[in-house]
């Protein structure tokens, strides 16, 4: 298991959300998640443009195994999505917490970042899973 | 508490995410499933597959018995070691299980069914048997590997003993043998598979697996997990029991009509209602389905058909076609378009007559 990088913000349903410096946030789904999911084989994107609600789909993965909901961690417009995914899925599970990211929101209520759990809180949740 | 087979603490060194599967701790990938599979595909891989029933059966009206229970018939296997894939079904002609009957001698055969269906399968077995006389022992002191691959039968020879090599050479398709393996250890190895390569599946006394899997991974034998083993099976064509039929399906609505044997004379079984339902013509059949577009089809999905609608039974991305797959049950006459149901949006997909793929190809029209 990779280290979780500190900057990173996770819902409990695996999806992390990084602050950009531009204020944009960045989305994607754990290793943790990654590698429960196994290899990924299609990523249905958001459209660029669409209106996402923190803590509904935005996006679906699906692996070998099963096909999983991607959910906002926060309210807002997608301004841009991963493209490279729809030709190399696997990238997620290269490199989730960088090159695997799904898309990019620009935040209409950026409060909504305080209800998710930092790091540290997400390790926790993630190692009481494995027991 | 789930059951472990023998070689549970070597998947785990090994780094095996390991899951439940129908009541026992199984590897279901080393890694990647999609590495796996393809080991398989291109050169070897093996699964441990101990999870699975060994049932010998004894006693002098053995072949009797298995006329009356099995839809196949057992009268197929004449000589020692021959192998024959059956449906065992109900009264009313749904499948119990499919299974594998091997022939050892006139008063011996031995059978391999399926994990998840152990309990009801040795119930049924033995009520079956009373009549006949059989006795039903069931072999939980075997452990069972299955080497599988275009490379897989000269890696398996090469741990052979010698005076064995030969005989093992030679084995056909559906045939099984003893042999001696590493350290003298006794195997039994049939050349029968579930991925649609050549192989062998290998049954060993527990006591000798760990050594016999160490065996083949210094031979260069990929160790693959079940989730290779499903997509294998399925671009291979072959059914999953209680996925693909169970009880309440009868092997003309799974594509096994060609597993049933309406030999004059012979009362099996379900026989009746097969007749019944042939008579009155089949209003199920099971389809290959092939997704050109992005997207995966799994188990559950609705299909739509002129005919009305059907569902995806195994469904799964396929890793030699690079697209996905899968078997439905749909209404039977031309279903025209077919379309599936994927989360709310109706994708188009072919239906094709399967295998998908064999010996590592894909099939013609695929």
């Amino acid at each position: 298991m990779s280290e979780i990088p500190g900057d990173l913000k996770f819902l409990k349903s695996h999806e992390w959300a990084r602050v950009e410096d531009d204020g944009l946030i960045r989305v994607g789904i754990s290793d943790h998640a990654q590698a429960q999911l196994g290899d990924l084989v299609y990523v249905e994107l958001p459209e660029v443009g669409a209106s996402v609600k923190a803590g509904s789909g935005a996006a679906v993965v699906e692996s070998v195994k099963a096909a999983s909901d991607i959910y906002a961690p926060v309210s807002g417009e997608i301004v841009e999505v991963n493209e490279s995914l729809s030709d190399k899925p696997e990238i997620i599970n290269e490199d989730a917490y960088g090159e695997g990211w799904i898309f990019l929101v620009r935040a209409s209520d950026r409060s909504e970042l305080d209800e998710l759990l930092d790091a540290n809180a997400y390790e926790e949740l993630i190692e009481n899973d494995d027991h | 508490m789930t059951d472990q087979t023998i070689l549970n603490a070597t998947h785990r060194a090994l780094g095996a995410r390991m899951v439940d599967f129908g009541g026992w701790d199984m590897p279901i990938n080393y890694g990647s499933q999609i590495e796996e599979h393809h080991a398989v595909r291109r050169d070897a891989g093996m699964f441990d597959v101990s999870h699975m029933t060994v049932i010998d059966l004894h006693g002098p009206r053995t072949r009797e018995f298995l006329r009356y229970l099995l839809a196949n018939s057992v009268d197929k296997l004449k000589v020692t070691g021959k192998a024959l894939y059956s449906c065992m079904l109900n009264e009313r002609g749904g499948v119990i299980d499919d299974l594998i009957v091997y022939l050892f001698d006139e008063a011996h055969f031995r059978l391999v069914v399926n994990a998840a269906t152990r309990a009801k399968d040795l119930a049924w077995i033995e009520q079956q048997a009373e009549a006949f006389d059989v006795e039903v022992r069931e072999r939980p002191e075997f452990a069972m590997i299955a080497v599988q691959g275009p490379n897989a039968r000269s890696k398996v020879f090469s741990l052979l003993h010698e005076v064995d090599r030969p005989r093992i050479e030679k084995l056909g398709k559906f045939a099984a043998a003893a042999a001696q393996g590493p350290h003298g250890m006794p195997l039994f190895v049939a050349r029968t598979g579930y991925t649609g390569e050549d192989g062998f599946e290998i049954i060993v006394p527990n006591e000798h697996a760990v050594a016999l899997w160490q065996a083949l991974l210094a031979a260069g034998v990929k160790p693959a997990g079940l989730g290779a083993r499903d997509t294998l099976r399925l671009e291979a064509g072959m059914n999953l029991y209680g996925q693909d039929m169970d009880e309440a399906v009868s092997p003309w609505e799974a594509n096994l009509g060609w597993t049933i044997a309406l030999d004059a004379g012979r009362d099996f079984i379900g026989r009746a209602a097969l007749e019944a339902q042939q008579a009155a013509g089949v209003k199920r059949v099971m389809v290959g389905l092939v997704l050109d577009g992005k997207g995966v089809l799994r188990h559950g999905q609705k299909v739509l058909t002129a005919l009305g609608e059907g569902e995806i039974l195994s469904g799964s991305f396929a890793p030699t076609l690079e697209k996905a797959v899968a078997f439905a049950r749909i209404p039977a006459g031309d279903p025209g378009a077919i379309r599936v149901d994927i989360r709310g949006r109706e994708v188009p997909v072919r239906l094709v007559k399967y295998p998908f793929v064999r010996d590592g190809k894909p099939c013609v029209g695929i």
